[in-house]
């Protein structure tokens, strides 16, 4: 009899079993991190499109290309195109992002565990984000929705367009994130294992976990928020609408109670994958460990109270603004610790620069721009000017795509060869950093001028005065998407042409790293060892697999340190 | 204090247009401020971190050294020192916003009104403008309204902007200390965008800030600046009688039209040469004058003064075939406009022969 390729080849998660009915009900977290990756990219195309053709139609002062010449067409066009842009960012791609993907796929490993606590509303969890996702896309393919992310009233109860599928499709988003945030939080708690105090746990962890909180805690208020929409929507109730006698401010007190620290559900894992990153391509216990993990908490409580500093201008009370101001200057701190914190963890290290610490590097530049123009925008006599303009745009693309897809981006290449066991080419990762970065600084950093100069957010034609800069911020943005569909070549070319991926190419000391590349389908044969995270003396690089091997510390006859040869 | 360290840095106007109200050298002082501690924090981390790349890069012959992986001390100054210095940061904008916030009693008020797509600036006489008019070195308060969505009322040059929010008043003031000057951004010529394609008036400019549906972009006006109360009086008796000229003589009641349909945002969504926009253009309303249009309902009806009119004071009553509704009620008083509507009507029939 002969054997079949998949019997010579070691089993793991992907070859296990096969048939599509086998990856649509697995309850495999591993699997379930790999449909969401999918998904969630998926999603991120569309979503990079639309702001592609957004940023097409902003080449020229007029309102032309989108509506062939018609003025009135074209910004109705525009209109719908930003707020898909934006809603399908937000709730299709970054914020189930981190969490879906990678932390499905690893926070059970990394505590040595087989599956997270509820395995069957994991596979739930991505069940509902499709099914909101579908009614996301319901919505574009019905009417068109123009109400902005934001859905403020009383514009979206007023409008013709499908809110009421755009709604829903959140309102079950939100369950699916819920189910998520649910799921890790039991699991941390649960199911560490013997030796994993929360204090030797890698800081991923921290950051999922804090994030999880967020997920449970500030969810179920959108999920609220669009219901009494819907109420008022179709019932014509008074809640936020002036019309019959509503506060359209209470409505965006209730969306940003939720949207602010959904902000948080965004940048906190990506915060923590650079923890997780920094230390091991600097070969060097991360610094300042307790504050790192201590901020990411810090981070999610303060997170809760700062909501406010979305609506200095819209008429909340003198009092009301400065308490909110004040509070949102003291959530900049924690962030700021970190940043410290993986500066100094790259000081005295052995910093090796593999595509994933080239995307770390980016991080910190971008994250750091994006961080200190928030200084101006929680200040409240400077916010005046800024507030609703391309400033903010700026500034939060700097935060949520500088910091956040980046650091995603810095996980996919860190983690790919763990997830689908081959190694991609590092140079053209690298060079996907690059261009990706350049791409980006070109595409945000012309915004906050013309923020400070007066072009207001969401206008389909501006002044002529700011064609240039317009210009200049798309073809950054065309450069950013060339940039993205390169490192997108890089991964998918590996799959069918990559180097088979050793068991730890970068020398991680968590426990991902002591499952096969790709791990099996109950991830250890045996409950793993639990060590300090971030500890690597014991790591060697062995130039005949490229990869890292455990050495055992006092063996006679011991092999001198090498570098890898392409570090 | 502020403003001397900050404004004579060349960098200043890179950032913000010219500026010519009583806040901007407090907010400009205060962002320069934060711009250059927050230049020192970026030069200051990324400079360690492209200062680390390079020195501590894997390389043959060079090795992690040892360090500590945590120092109390050292976290608790990098974490009291930036709260020390975003504390003064709250603490100088707050005190900004309170000077933004308290307009002073002496202030002139006038209202605004928002609504899709067009400004409405009430004066205390009852004379409406779609440009602000105000005159130099007099506090201004502006008690503003919106008809139907938020809109926000933002003036980048005065550093200023709030919320127009349905249901409640809103205010916002200024003082204007500096007449607008050619070479300003804000005199560029916006060819095809002041209302009515031309004469685009020197002033400053004046946008919506909340996004408020197709027009939002087009939904913006100019702060005309006055010498003096001399020269703006003058402006206001000739406003204040759009029938009659400024020497007195009664104007032709199409004319009068003309500049309510400029005035009163019909242009926004009405055209005159035949293009559909948001709604029907006049000038096919025009041509129908006399014979039946089709409705949205498949109902026909006579274009005259009386469904012109109708359209006016209930304007979603009957809509023609192929727009949806949505115009802004202009005006319930049917009688005190009567006049204005009449100029309209006459307006409309004036463009049939074109």
């Amino acid at each position: 009899m002969i054997a079949t390729a998949a019997q010579l080849q070691p089993s793991n998660y992907l070859n296990c079993s096969k048939g599509w009915k086998s990856w649509a009900f697995t309850l495999d977290h591993k699997r379930i991190g790999v449909m969401y990756l999918v998904g969630v990219l998926s999603a991120f195309l569309l979503g990079g499109i639309f702001a592609i053709i957004i940023r097409l139609e902003l080449l020229t002062p007029a309102a032309d290309m989108l509506g062939a010449g018609d003025a009135t067409a074209a910004k109705d066009r525009y209109n719908e195109f930003f707020t898909l842009h934006g809603a399908i960012m937000t709730f299709l791609f970054i914020i189930p992002s981190i969490p879906g993907s990678l932390g499905n796929f690893f926070l059970p490993i990394m505590l040595g565990a087989k599956d997270v606590a509820f395995p069957r509303m994991n596979l739930m969890s991505f069940y509902l984000w499709v099914g909101g996702a579908i009614f996301f896309l319901s919505a574009l393919l019905m009417t068109g929705l123009d109400t902005g992310w934001t859905f403020y009233t009383p514009y979206s109860v007023e409008t013709n367009a499908a809110v009421i599928p755009a709604t829903i499709g959140v309102f079950i988003l939100g369950f699916s994130s819920i189910f998520t945030g649910l799921n890790f939080v039991v699991t941390i708690n649960t199911m560490r294992p013997p030796g994993m105090t929360w204090f030797r746990m890698p800081l991923f962890l921290w950051a999922t976990y804090s994030t999880a909180i967020i997920q449970l805690l500030a969810t179920p208020v959108i999920g609220i928020t669009v219901l009494l929409l819907l109420a008022e929507y179709t019932l014509q109730i008074g809640i936020f609408n002036p019309a019959y006698g509503g506060d359209p401010v209470l409505y965006q007190h209730f969306f940003w109670f939720y949207s602010h620290p959904a902000v948080y559900i965004m940048i906190l894992p990506a915060m923590g994958i650079i923890s997780e990153l920094l230390p091991v391509f600097c070969r060097k216990h991360i610094f300042g460990y307790k504050f790192i993990a201590f901020s990411s908490v810090a981070i999610a409580l303060i997170g809760f109270l700062v909501w406010g500093h979305h609506m200095f201008v819209s008429s909340q009370s003198k009092m009301t603004a400065a308490i909110f101001s004040f509070l949102t200057f003291f959530v900049a701190i924690p962030s700021g610790i970190k940043v410290f914190n993986w500066l100094a963890t790259m000081y005295k290290g052995n910093i090796r620069l593999a595509t994933p610490m080239c995307y770390v590097l980016s991080f910190l530049f971008l994250f750091t721009i994006g961080g200190l123009t928030g200084l101006p925008l929680g200040a409240l006599s400077t916010d005046r000017p800024l507030h609703d303009t391309y400033f903010v745009v700026a500034h939060f693309h700097y935060v949520m795509m500088g910091g956040t897809l980046i650091a995603f981006l810095a996980g996919i290449f860190y983690w790919w060869p763990k997830m689908f066991g081959k190694m991609y080419n590092e140079f053209w990762g690298k060079v996907s950093a690059g261009i990706v970065f350049v791409g980006f600084n070109l595409t945000f950093f012309p915004m906050f001028i013309l923020g400070t100069q007066g072009q207001a957010r969401r206008y389909a034609s501006y002044e002529p005065v700011f064609q240039p800069l317009h210009i200049t911020a798309t073809c950054g943005a065309l450069l950013l998407g060339f940039g993205l569909c390169v490192a997108a070549a890089v991964l998918v070319h590996s799959l069918f042409y990559g180097r088979k991926a050793p068991m730890n190419p970068w020398g991680a000391a968590t426990l991902e790293w002591t499952c096969t590349s790709p791990p099996i389908h109950h991830n250890f044969d045996e409950t793993p060892w639990v060590g300090d995270p971030y500890i690597y003396d014991n790591l060697v690089w062995d130039p005949e697999i490229e990869g890292y091997v455990e050495r055992t510390p006092s063996r006679p006859g011991m092999k001198p340190l090498e570098q890898p040869a392409h570090a | 204090m502020l403003n001397s360290i900050t404004q004579t840095l060349p960098v200043a106007g890179f950032w913000f247009r010219t500026g010519a109200s009583n806040f901007v050298e407090e907010v400009d002082g205060l962002y320069m401020l934060i711009l250059w501690i927050s230049l020192a924090f970026f030069v200051l981390i990324v400079g360690a971190m492209a200062l680390f790349v390079l020195k501590y890069r894997m390389r043959a012959g060079h090795d992690v050294e040892q360090s500590p992986s945590h120092n109390n001390a050292i976290e608790l100054t990098w974490t009291i020192i930036p709260t020390l210095i975003v504390m003064v940061i709250f603490v100088l904008g707050f005190v900004g916003f309170l000077n933004m916030a308290n307009s002073p009693e002496d202030a002139y008020e006038i209202n605004v009104v928002a609504n899709k797509w067009n400004w409405n600036f009430v004066y205390p006489g009852g004379v409406e403008d779609p440009n602000l008019h105000v005159w130099k070195n007099q506090p201004f308060k502006l008690v503003q309204s919106s008809k139907d969505v938020i809109h926000s009322l933002y003036v980048p040059a005065f550093r200023i902007k709030m919320d127009c929010v349905p249901g409640r008043y809103t205010y916002q003031w200024f003082e204007v200390d500096r007449l607008p000057e050619p070479d300003d951004a804000d005199n560029i010529d916006n060819a095809g965008r002041m209302p009515d394609g031309s004469d685009a008036e020197v002033g400053y400019d004046l946008f919506c800030a909340e996004y408020c549906g197709t027009g939002h972009s087009s939904m913006w006006a100019k702060v005309i600046v006055h010498e003096s109360k001399a020269d703006f009086d003058k402006w206001y008796d000739v406003a204040s009688d759009i029938f009659n000229d400024p020497e007195g003589n009664r104007r032709p009641l199409a004319e009068v039209g003309k500049e309510l349909y400029l005035k009163k945002g019909c242009i926004q969504c009405h055209s005159l040469d035949g293009s559909a926009k948001v709604g029907p253009s006049f000038k096919i309303t025009a041509d129908q004058w006399g014979t039946n249009a089709k409705m949205t309902t498949g109902e026909e009806v006579n274009v005259d003064e009386n469904y012109v009119r109708q359209s006016i004071l209930e304007p979603n009553a009957k809509y023609r075939a192929g727009y949806k509704p949505g115009m802004p009620v202009i005006s319930l008083k049917d009688t005190k406009e009567k006049p204005e509507i009449d100029a309209l009507i006459a307006f409309i029939k004036s463009l049939k022969d074109k």
